[in-house]
């Protein structure tokens, strides 16, 4: 599998994609500058987290507009696969990829805490070695990830299974109190109607090996490869 | 002309900072304060000197990027 990692002014999690992807998972891995204009030959795409362009306006509002964000449209509207972590997922909003936007945490602060999430969608290519409702400890680093959306978007998302992950407790459960950002409905991470296309705030690239003392962030990693080798056994990208 | 442009967030939307500086007043003492809105201020010079051409140009900014009408709505004044 060839995937690219996207690096903006201000990320700092791409080289923590890279190392994952490569030296863990053993795949085809090239860093992808911002100002290139193609993204040939790739099977999948990473959005990496940092703080792309000082978040300078809002989280994500100037990387939207890199050169490299007009190849991951047609990249996405091609059906290629596009992960989007943290500042990753706040781009892909700002861009129209996703629904919904990121406000300022309810608490106000950075948060940089473990959470427990919530596999609400296992049948995506995102998810497919986790089961349905399975927890994953996967550490949160943010101090914009209050997603917000409107009272119909947040209908079609519920209706189109897109709400792939929710911060839950220990057990799984979908409390209040289990939310760590004021989040509409505990909203972790969602996908587009599509399915190719995954937004998270939790940063699975932090916690995809035993030796960081959790690696519940693999199951990310592991279904997108999946994906991809069945995808390619059956002839299709 | 100079675009004066004010983004805050929608009404109903939460601002967590303008109810944390509204708590700070209140114990301070300012008991006659509420619905305290932070939001952004933005000016900048057009090259443009009809006004009607200008509006259309800053409203275009201000949809495509100023503002992220999801969450926040906006407001400017022009100024020759």
């Amino acid at each position: 599998m060839n995937i690219g990692v996207v690096v903006f002014p201000g990320s700092n999690c791409d080289h923590d994609c890279q190392h994952v992807f490569r030296d863990v998972f053993g795949q085809d891995v090239s860093m992808v500058w911002h100002k290139e204009a193609s993204l040939a030959g790739l099977d999948a795409v990473v959005l990496p987290g940092g703080f792309s362009y000082g978040d300078y306006l809002r989280t994500g509002a100037i990387a939207r507009f890199s050169p490299v964000m007009q190849a991951v449209k047609r990249f996405a509207a091609e059906g290629g696969l596009v992960l989007g972590i943290c500042n990753g997922f706040q781009i892909l909003l700002e861009a129209g990829l996703l629904p919904g936007a990121m406000l300022r945490n309810q608490s106000l602060h950075f948060i940089c805490r473990e959470t427990y999430v919530k596999v609400e969608n296992a049948a995506t290519p995102f998810t497919n070695v986790c089961k349905s409702g399975q927890v994953l400890k996967i550490p949160i680093a943010h101090a914009d990830g209050n997603y917000y959306t409107d009272p119909v978007t947040s209908a079609s998302l519920q209706a189109n299974a897109q709400v792939v992950f929710r911060y839950c407790t220990a057990d799984g459960t979908v409390t209040p109190e289990s939310c760590p950002n004021g989040s509409l409905d505990n909203i972790a991470g969602i996908r587009n109607a599509e399915g190719n296309v995954l937004g998270l705030m939790p940063h699975p690239e932090r916690c995809a090996e035993a030796m960081m003392g959790n690696d519940d962030g693999r199951a990310i990693f592991l279904s997108m490869i999946t994906s991809c080798e069945r995808k390619q056994s059956v002839g299709v990208r | 002309m100079k675009a004066k442009i004010h983004v805050t967030l929608k009404q109903g939307i939460l601002d967590p900072q303008g109810k944390a500086i509204e708590h700070a007043l209140d114990s301070l003492g300012f008991k006659n304060a509420s619905n305290v809105r932070v939001g952004k201020y933005m000016e900048l010079d057009l090259k443009e000197t009809d006004k009607a051409k200008a509006e259309v140009a800053v409203k275009s900014m201000c949809e495509k990027l100023l503002a992220n009408t999801i969450i926040e709505e906006y407001r400017y004044e022009l100024s020759a």
